[in-house]
């Protein structure tokens, strides 16, 4: 085996398809496995047919799916890819790497090819395979109906909730299971979200393509669109004028703010803190509202396109939105402070839904639930992109990895965040909002990594030899997180689930596409 | 919040309510910005003998391509955010047979009309809806002084609020909790998502829309609506306030 097969390339930097090193999925294994051990992580591992297009690929028995691993090394600001061709089963990465455990999960459902010795194989999103006729198959998958894993024992007890839960969110269905009030497992069984978007993608990009990524997860529009505005532009050889990164990157911000806020407001309720939650809510909406002063929209619907944004931001509109912004901090400030200051509120945040660093590390967590487990890890800062690489934010961590670390981080991030608004609105470079992209060139690929507000977004794309969408992988960072909650679970009680649900605050829609 | 007794809240100059198609439109013969459309919400018709062409809001996104492709400025976007509508005709803008939701009938008034509690139903959506309805309930908009909430348990409520295209996987999920509310109740589509499928509409993994599986009283379109729309098609239906 070759010493280091991995492909190096840069977040955002196009390469040639037919440049990944294709290996013997042994290979590829040892390859994973050694990377991931000497501190490598898996950013985005994934099934496509590239094999079998005949486009500059080698061509590959229809039976064989290609399988694209992309892995992230943090401390060098690398991403390393490498690819092999599989034929209906290999040897399970996740026994020896747990972060692969969804991926592979995904890489079943969605191909048919195995991984041997899975601990834990069954559906993740209940979607029809890629290798059949969707419209044949989707009559055949019955509802999602988990086959969990049950724990045995006289006093054990098994609580299952949803997918229609009591609030106004998203489906999903978690099983709990019990011996008194301590849950010792938990099983979460997503996929009734399942849309077939990744699907729809290929072919294209066509009139409905901006919507999909728009719509992947519906409060992260502004940070899907631009993985996926990058990853066009790296393919069109396209520049961004640097007052189209400030104004993303106003976006992005405000995208976080308005989700943090909201979140340490539901946080506050949820242990029945009424004064932050009542405040965080109407502050939420007004940072919404910040946003709809660019666009119109209050999440950022039709800001970004490929190119820059669609919509400037003139020096009258500037002011009024950092006098707006300005009246928001303080509020947000008093609201939040409060919260932190309440001895009640910290007895309940404190210790509740802990998950260790090594643990954080070992599933792969991303965003801010990595952060409060004390690992530096922040696309902004780790693979710096757009407006970032010239105003850097500080990475906020911090070491208890429990509730309270999950909106620590959150109020950390917050101020930061108000701060790098502001500073943009101030000082926005002149020029163009928009530079027209051309065609994209053909055979090419391209993985972007963007810091959506949950944490990390990939998006990989490779097009065909007439320049359209061949291959199109996205990764949502609550595709890492979900795992995280449910062993954050572990030993808890089950009273807390709503509280260190609130504390991840995971995308439903995002995982399921 | 004074509305809707005094006025309503102030929306920025760049949203986009309900659109405006002028005599100037040609029927997509010059810019052909029925292909651009991604949800097929524009649509070419004959009035009088005329080409021109009608927007059903209820699969449109909002996104301005029309508007922003047509050299007539024949489509616009104006600033009005009362869309919701009784029924499905009701949302061809530019047809002639647009309306605005009318109230219940008189009978189910006197039910619902001081009280109306909501069992929300998720399905498939990308939840930026589920978020604008979610607002409602803070003390900002607070549509608890009309006497309507959202409930936890569907056995509690009177109407079933739908967002999202309806997934296959939602589906039966979907069909139990309409199945548990008490007679009569009223079903609530919010967004493109749950009336036509929105972005999805002919996606296999995708029922189309709420109508498809359960019937529909009152369709509040937009991608998403905004908190503003959905109140309004609210108090339509339970015939609050001074609605004009
Ligand atoms: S604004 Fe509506 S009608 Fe116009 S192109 Fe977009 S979806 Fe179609
Ligand atoms: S209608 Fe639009 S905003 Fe609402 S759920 Fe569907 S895609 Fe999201």
């Amino acid at each position: 085996m070759n010493a280091n097969p991995l492909l190096r390339i840069r977040n955002g930097e196009c390469f040639d398809a037919s440049g990944v090193p294709l290996v013997s999925i042994d290979d590829l294994r040892e390859t994973i496995l050694t990377q991931v051990e000497s501190g490598a992580r898996i950013a985005s591992f994934f099934g496509t047919d590239l094999g079998r297009d005949g486009g500059k690929t080698a061509a590959t028995p229809p039976e064989r799916v290609r399988l694209i691993c992309v892995l992230a090394f943090d401390n060098r600001s690398e991403l390393g890819v490498i690819a092999a061709d599989a034929e209906r089963a290999y040897p399970s990465l996740t026994p020896d790497c747990p972060q692969a455990h969804w991926f592979e999960r995904e890489i079943f459902e969605q191909w048919g090819v195995e991984p041997i010795g899975h601990p834990w194989l069954k559906p993740i999103r209940f979607s029809p395979a890629r290798s059949c006729s969707v419209a044949e198959s989707v009559s055949v998958v019955p509802a999602p109906a988990p086959d969990c894993f049950h724990m045995q024992g006289e006093e054990v007890h098994e609580v299952a909730v949803g997918p229609v839960h009591a609030g106004v969110i998203e489906p999903g269905h978690f099983r709990f299971q019990c011996l008194g009030e301590t849950v010792y497992h938990l099983e979460i069984s997503l996929g009734y979200q399942h849309r077939g978007i990744e699907r729809a993608l290929v072919a294209r990009p066509g009139p409905r393509t901006r919507h999909y990524i728009e719509t992947l997860a519906g409060d992260t529009t502004v940070g899907h669109m631009l993985a996926y505005c990058r990853a066009m532009e790296s393919l069109t050889s396209t520049h961004v004028p640097p007052r189209a990164q400030a104004i993303r990157g106003i976006a992005a911000e405000l995208e976080r703010l308005a989700n943090h806020v909201g979140d340490l407001g539901a946080l506050a309720g949820d242990v029945g803190f009424l004064p932050t939650q009542n405040y965080c809510g109407r502050l939420r909406g007004d940072l919404l509202n910040l946003t709809a002063a660019i666009c119109g929209n209050r999440f950022g619907r039709g800001l970004i396109r490929p190119g820059g944004v669609a919509w400037d931001l003139d020096h009258e509109r500037a002011d009024a939105m950092l006098a707006l912004l300005e009246a928001v901090e303080k509020d947000v400030r008093s609201a939040v402070e409060l919260m932190f200051e309440a001895p009640s509120v910290l007895a309940r945040f404190e210790g509740t839904g802990a998950v260790s660093a090594e643990t954080a590390e070992q599933i792969g967590l991303v965003g801010p639930a990595a952060r409060a487990c004390g690992l530096e890890r922040d696309v902004r800062f780790n693979h710096a992109y757009g407006i970032y690489r010239f105003a850097t934010l500080p990475v906020a961590t911090w070491h208890s990895g429990d509730c309270f670390a999950r909106a620590y981080v959150r109020w950390q991030e917050i101020q930061r965040s108000f701060e790098f608004v502001r500073d943009q609105l101030r000082a926005l470079p002149a020029g163009a909002p928009a530079n027209e992209p051309g065609a994209a060139a053909t055979g090419k690929m391209v993985v972007t990594l963007v810091e959506g507000w949950r944490g990390e977004i990939c998006h990989a794309m490779a097009t065909d030899a007439q320049g359209r969408i061949a291959a199109y992988k996205v990764v949502d960072p609550s595709f890492h997180n979900w795992f995280g909650l449910a062993m954050a679970l572990r030993d808890q009680q089950i009273s807390d689930f709503p509280l260190c649900n609130k504390s991840f605050n995971l995308s439903y829609c995002g995982h399921d596409l | 919040m004074k509305y809707p007794a005094g006025p309503a809240p102030v929306l920025p100059d760049r949203f986009a309510g309900r659109p405006v198609i002028s005599p100037t439109c040609t029927g997509g013969a010059c810019a052909g910005c029925g292909d651009l459309c991604p949800s097929g919400a524009l649509q070419p018709q004959m009035i009088e003998g005329k080409a021109s062409l009608r927007i059903d809001t209820g699969k449109c996104l909002f996104c301005r391509a029309c508007e922003n492709a047509c050299p007539n400025a024949a489509v616009k976007f104006s600033g009005e955010y009362r869309l919701a509508a009784a029924s499905r005709e009701d949302l061809l803008v530019g047809s002639g047979s647009e309306a605005f939701a009318p109230a219940l009938v008189e009978r189910a008034r006197k039910v619902f009309g001081r009280s109306l509690k909501l069992r929300q139903v998720s399905a498939g959506g990308c939840n930026a809806c589920e978020a604008d309805c979610n607002v409602l309930g803070t003390p900002a908009w607070d549509m608890g002084r009309f006497g309507i909430s959202f409930v936890a348990s569907p056995r509690h409520a009177d109407a079933l609020l739908i967002t999202g295209p309806v997934t296959a996987n939602m589906r039966l999920a979907l069909l139990k909790t309409y199945q548990a509310l008490a007679e009569p109740r009223i079903v609530i589509a919010v967004g493109a998502c749950a009336i036509s499928g929105g972005a999805y509409a002919g996606h296999d993994e995708v029922c189309g829309g709420a109508s498809e599986v359960v019937p529909v009283d009152l369709f509040i379109p937009g991608c998403p609506p905004h908190p503003l729309t959905i109140l309004d098609g609210l108090l339509r239906l339970i015939g609050r306030g001074d609605l004009a």
